[in-house]
């Protein structure tokens, strides 16, 4: 009996291996990649290098986060990207003049964000479906604020996402501080057990006496709020808002959380990898340039990078089961 | 204990019927009955290519949860490219162009399909994945220029047999045949049973991954000649051809009643709410609508129709 | 087994006692279905209560409506004399309430302390973990001493006899709030024996430290060895109310209104006769492991304790046979689960689709499915196997789980299959339908159909010509004839020298 239990214990590494496997492989992805954009153009080896390389990471790190709470409750969201489109219309419609408008506005949208993921929980509809109808109402929203991309982002935030901070470039601050966030809040805290549980076995988490309803409208809501921050610092960066601006980002979020060691399962998820998952996939756009990848085969390329990166992770899958 | 619920239900793929029989009679009230016949036909017509985009994607996603094809627009670009290259707008050439469609729909399936099983993939990733490289693919074919299709093919797409549009009338054939080979054909049953229990079916004999792959084929190949009959349709392939059918043909799916937890399909209701898709189109610029109500309006009845709908109860 | 001599207080069932818990006339309806019809039903601290009672009798929803996770749709609800109108899942918690579910309720990717802080609420903040940890250990080694279970893993990379033990020492385990009472449905079906004994014995001790337990299982041995007083339930009522130390196993049958058939075994000699054509010849893999053998006309089954490689070899040559049969080398094979839940019903489907799934193929008249035949091919069957349904088109989720099981065996044994593969296949089925089931799998291996067995209820294997017990994943041992009887197949299974 001893001797089955000693088995067992060793037999446990083997997952953990998995785990270490699942982000380590994204990591090694981003490496290889900056490896190489190095070696062709050294120069970009600096600190404003970096931030060039990932300056427009930062958006799609948010968004990815938000994706990832949502693909937690073992939902899927499609209106992330035009989510993102309305934050850009709002913010730079209002914020500089109207803060307290649009402070309210934002409000609106999250609290609008959480009753839809109520909505979807209480009547048992298909996640897909249902953020198909909300991708379209923050499309309509947007347009009859901003029929054509214009306005424009108040200063402070524009010159914060050229900020120079000390010893590192904005983004990988934000990137660390992001992750760092999101591994405390959902990996290792209590209440994400909790959130994680709601995930993977609803029930049973209902049946511990805890509020399904409530665990679904805070974790939509934080969802929304993640992903108006990428609409803020996506506004940031182009300085105007534009409702068809991120559309891809509904799509490359999903792929970043799926990088990151995510699975459509329920409950099953990395922010750690979700972060380096959104860097990976925005340093793909780069590097394809970078190798002079004609256009015409860089949106394939990505295609291809996509399926290197995650066919790793199925074959060290299987090596370990 | 699962005890059943015995209820009334009404069969929720009839409210996109309904609700597209209601826009149909508010535009014609609006603009006058003599723009009633035009707006169905027109309807009729945008709907054959919903349906059929909608029924290979409905196949795919009763194939079991989690199934869904992201590779729809680019397979029906890519396909409109190879067969206007081939056809060259020769008429003569049109059933090999055709039948090139096809084939590229076919392999794009079964590609999908292999990405899923050798690498793992969740579908939706695969075959976003793979729709990138299509994308690159048709890219490189066609460049920017639309590649014009035969003028056979612009006729038939058109062609009216005694006032009666002959392409609507050979999709409805389609969608009843589905319905016959969904509940009396071995295909149809075992991808049903795969589609409710991947593991269930596997030990009741089912061939999952065989089914499956025929899924997804057969959702590539109706994307496919959908891209073909579009492009006569439309006066040519065009690179962006397909992008509102990425959105609209999951939502006709399952606004048609079927069910994304998979097992379940309705090929009749993908009809409903592609008529509904067009319809309100229609309504709202008869309306005057701007584009922003357009889109909000469309969102907010995509969520209360499916809100409102009962639904079959399952595990 | 030693029974820890009982000082607990043994209430006769109709003396009025300070209870824990006391609910009267409690109805509960799923639609026009009447899931419970008036039950009563008290427990008092520290007492130990058997529930039994056939599929679909109520104990489930009794259960649940107990637990806060079904609201009854009337009756009265009493908490220690308090009468209580609104009962939810985080009262029926605070008031030290706890279950084990049938289908557990435990996240799969959790590891242990985060599954075990789901039900607690003072583990949190800093140091939560370790402490979660600490708790669920500490309970799983009161429990299952020996235990072996690693803290760090997810439940879902564990066998399901492992979480099994997690789940209920997870309702034993304590925190702030202490635990009143346990509500255990059917906790033994996927624990070894010596695990279940170690089960059994600590429900006695913590009911001496007060704790009332209430046992819903289909194994009456425990129910007799374990509970103060029995409750038998029919058909959503409370039929019979009686002290277990004055109750015989027959009697408790009896109760639940069914005749258990006497043990007519027909001991066949190891000679058989009837034996016809080998249809499964696997070699062994490896040192030790026996090859297996099994020709049309036989019943052969799997021993050893839970999770030592049964099930793994019974897919292994059902998938050889499926291959092999595809081909045309070896006759059709098919498998029976029992899971039925996720390996077995197609839950969108009628009794019907269900039944004729693994015969499609051989139904096709002119290459479609013909209505005709298969509606005859399923009303055949379940007037055969006596599926008690109001028709074959009604839903199969809404049939008992024994029936639901009679439905599996028929889409079996409807289908063209020579060698039958049987995965535990009676697992949690009442005593009533076993019977009738084990008749018809006799009668059918005297037809010429092969049967292929795994089952973890001793009883079972003695319907069986042959077996091999199965240890460490090996099929270590094979036994015929008379040398099937459960002292023997234990002893094999623990390998005569180990504990």
């Amino acid at each position: 009996m001893t001797e089955a239990a000693m088995h067992r214990r060793v037999a446990s590494r083997v997952p953990r291996l998995r785990d270490a496997v699942q982000v380590g492989l994204p990591v090694a992805a981003l490496a290889i990649m900056l490896a190489i954009i190095f070696w062709i153009r050294p120069a970009a080896f600096s600190f404003f290098g970096f931030t060039l390389l990932f300056r427009f990471a930062i958006p799609l790190v948010f968004a990815s986060l938000s994706q990832m709470l949502v693909i937690m409750l073992g939902d899927i969201d499609l209106s992330n990207g035009s989510f993102v489109g309305l934050t850009t219309c709002v913010t730079a419609l209002y914020l500089e003049n109207a803060p307290a408008e649009a402070t309210l506005i934002y409000v609106v949208m999250i609290v609008a964000y959480a009753a839809f993921g109520v909505l979807i929980y209480v009547q048992r509809l298909p996640s897909i479906i249902v953020t198909l109808g909300m991708s379209f109402i923050w499309l309509g929203a947007s347009i009859i604020l901003l029929p054509s991309p214009g306005g424009s982002a108040p200063d402070w935030l524009s010159e914060f996402m050229s900020w120079r901070p000390p010893c590192l470039p904005l983004p990988i601050w934000i990137a660390i501080l992001a992750a760092g966030v999101g591994h405390f809040f959902i990996t290792r805290s209590s209440y994400g057990a909790v959130l994680r549980g709601a995930g993977a076995n609803a029930r049973a988490v209902e049946r511990a006496g805890w509020s399904l309803i409530g665990i679904r409208a805070a974790t939509y809501a934080a969802a929304g709020l993640l992903a108006l921050l990428a609409g803020l610092t996506l506004t940031g960066l182009t300085t105007s808002g534009d409702p068809n601006v991120a559309p891809a980002y509904t799509l490359l979020s999903v792929g970043a959380v799926i990088l990151g060691g995510g699975s459509f399962t329920g409950g099953m998820v990395s922010p750690v990898g979700a972060v380096i998952g959104a860097l990976t996939l925005s340093l793909a756009g780069s590097l394809l340039s970078f190798l002079q990848v004609p256009p015409t085969w860089q949106i394939g390329a990505q295609g291809v990078i996509l399926f290197l990166v995650l066919a790793g992770r199925a074959l060290t899958a299987e090596r370990t089961q | 204990m699962s005890l059943a619920h015995p209820r009334v239900v009404i069969a929720p793929w009839t409210y996109g019927f309904i609700v597209a029989l209601a826009m149909w009679i508010a535009t014609t009230v609006y603009s006058g009955l003599g723009s009633a016949g035009s707006t169905l036909s027109a309807a009729l017509a945008f709907g054959a290519f919903s349906v059929t985009v909608g029924t290979g994607q409905m196949l795919v996603i009763a194939s079991g949860p989690g199934n869904i094809d992201l590779s729809v627009p680019s397979v029906m670009a890519l396909a409109a490219y190879v067969s206007m290259t081939i056809m060259h707008e020769s008429n003569s050439m049109t059933a090999p162009g055709l039948l090139a469609a096809l084939a590229v729909g076919a392999v794009a399936g079964a590609l999908n399909f292999l990405a899923i099983t050798a690498l793992r993939l969740p579908p939706i990733i695969a075959t976003l994945a793979w729709s990138f490289v299509f994308q690159s693919f048709t890219f490189n074919f066609g460049g920017e220029a639309t590649l014009k299709p035969p003028e056979i093919l612009s006729w038939f797409a058109v062609w009216r047999v005694g006032g009666v549009q002959a392409m609507p009338v050979a999709v409805m054939i389609l969608t009843l045949v589905m319905m016959i080979v969904l509940r009396r054909s071995v295909f149809g049953r075992q991808l049903l049973a795969a589609g409710q229990s991947e593991r269930a079916a596997d030990l009741a004999g089912v061939e999952v991954g065989r089914v499956r792959l025929t899924a997804y084929m057969l959702c590539g190949t109706a994307a496919a000649l959908t891209g073909f009959l579009l492009s006569g349709f439309t006066g040519g392939a065009a690179l962006n051809m397909g992008d509102t059918y990425l959105m609209e043909s999951i939502a006709v799916v399952v606004l048609g009643g079927t069910s994304v937890a998979g097992g379940q399909a309705n090929p009749l209701g993908i009809w409903g709410a592609a008529l509904f898709f067009n319809l309100m189109a229609t309504m709202l610029n008869t309306f005057h609508f701007e584009a922003g109500v357009r889109f909000l309006l469309t969102g907010v009845l995509i969520i209360l129709i499916v809100a409102i709908a009962p639904r079959a109860r399952g595990s | 087994m030693s029974a820890p001599t009982v000082v607990a207080p043994t209430v006769p069932a109709l003396e009025p006692s300070p209870a824990f818990l006391d609910v009267r006339d409690v109805h509960k309806n799923y639609g026009a279905v009447h899931a419970l019809r008036g039950v009563n039903f008290r427990i008092g601290p520290g007492e130990v209560v058997g529930l039994v009672g056939h599929n679909g009798a109520g104990k489930s929803t009794l259960m649940n409506v107990l637990a806060g996770t079904v609201q009854r749709s009337s009756g009265t609800f009493n908490l220690e004399a308090v009468d209580v109108t609104a009962w939810s899942p985080d009262r029926a918690q605070d008031y030290g309430l706890r279950c084990v579910f049938q289908e557990l309720s435990l996240c799969a990717n959790l590891d242990l302390a985060e599954n075990t802080r789901i039900i607690h609420r003072p583990l949190r903040g800093p140091g939560w973990r370790k402490r979660a940890g600490a708790v669920i250990l500490q309970t799983l080694d009161e429990i299952f001493p020996n235990h072996g279970v690693p803290v760090g893993v997810r439940v879902g990379d564990l066998p399901i006899g492992v979480r099994q033990m997690v789940e209920i020492a997870r309702a034993f385990s304590v925190t702030d709030t202490s635990v009143r009472c346990v509500i255990l449905d059917e906790p033994t079906s996927a624990l070894g024996h010596e695990a279940a004994e170690q089960l059994l014995a600590y429900i006695r001790s913590a009911a001496e430290r007060g704790i009332a337990c209430i046992l819903i299982t289909h194994r009456l041995d425990e129910i007799l060895a374990v509970c103060d007083r029995v409750v038998v339930m029919v058909d959503g009522q409370i039929v019979a109310e009686r002290d277990a130390k004055r109750l015989s196993r027959a009697a408790l049958v009896a109760l639940m209104g069914s005749i258990e058939a006497p043990r007519e075994r027909t001991i066949r000699e190891d000679e058989p006769a009837s034996r016809g054509p080998l249809v499964v010849d696997s070699p062994g893999r490896g040192a030790g492991d026996l090859s297996i053998e099994a020709a049309l006309g036989e019943i052969i089954g799997f021993a050893g304790l839970e999770g030592h490689g049964q099930r793994e070899r019974l897919r292994a040559l059902y998938s050889t046979g499926r291959k092999r049969s595809a081909h045309g080398l070896a006759p059709p094979v098919a498998y029976v689960a029992g899971d039925r839940g996720s390996e077995g019903v197609f839950a969108l489907w009628s009794v019907a689709d269900n039944l004729t799934i693994r015969s499609v193929k051989a139904l096709r008249r002119r290459g479609l499915i013909s209505s005709k035949a298969e509606r005859r091919l399923a009303q055949a069957w379940s007037d055969r196997l006596n599926v008690k349904t109001p028709s074959i088109d009604t839903p199969i989720l809404s049939l008992s789980g024994g029936n639901q099981q009679k439905v599996l065996f028929a889409r079996a044994l409807a289908s063209d299959a020579k060698v039958i593969f049987l995965d535990d296949p009676m697992r949690g089925v009442d005593v009533g339908t076993k019977q009738e089931v084990y008749q018809l799998i006799r009668s059918e291996a005297a037809k010429g159909r092969c049967f292929v067995w795994y089952t973890t209820e001793l009883e079972e294997l003695t319907n069986c010509e042959r077996l091999y017990v199965f240890r460490e994943g090996r099929a270590a041992v094979q036994l015929m004839g008379r040398q099937i009887e459960p002292s023997r197949i234990l002893e094999s299974s623990f390998g005569g020298g180990s504990d």
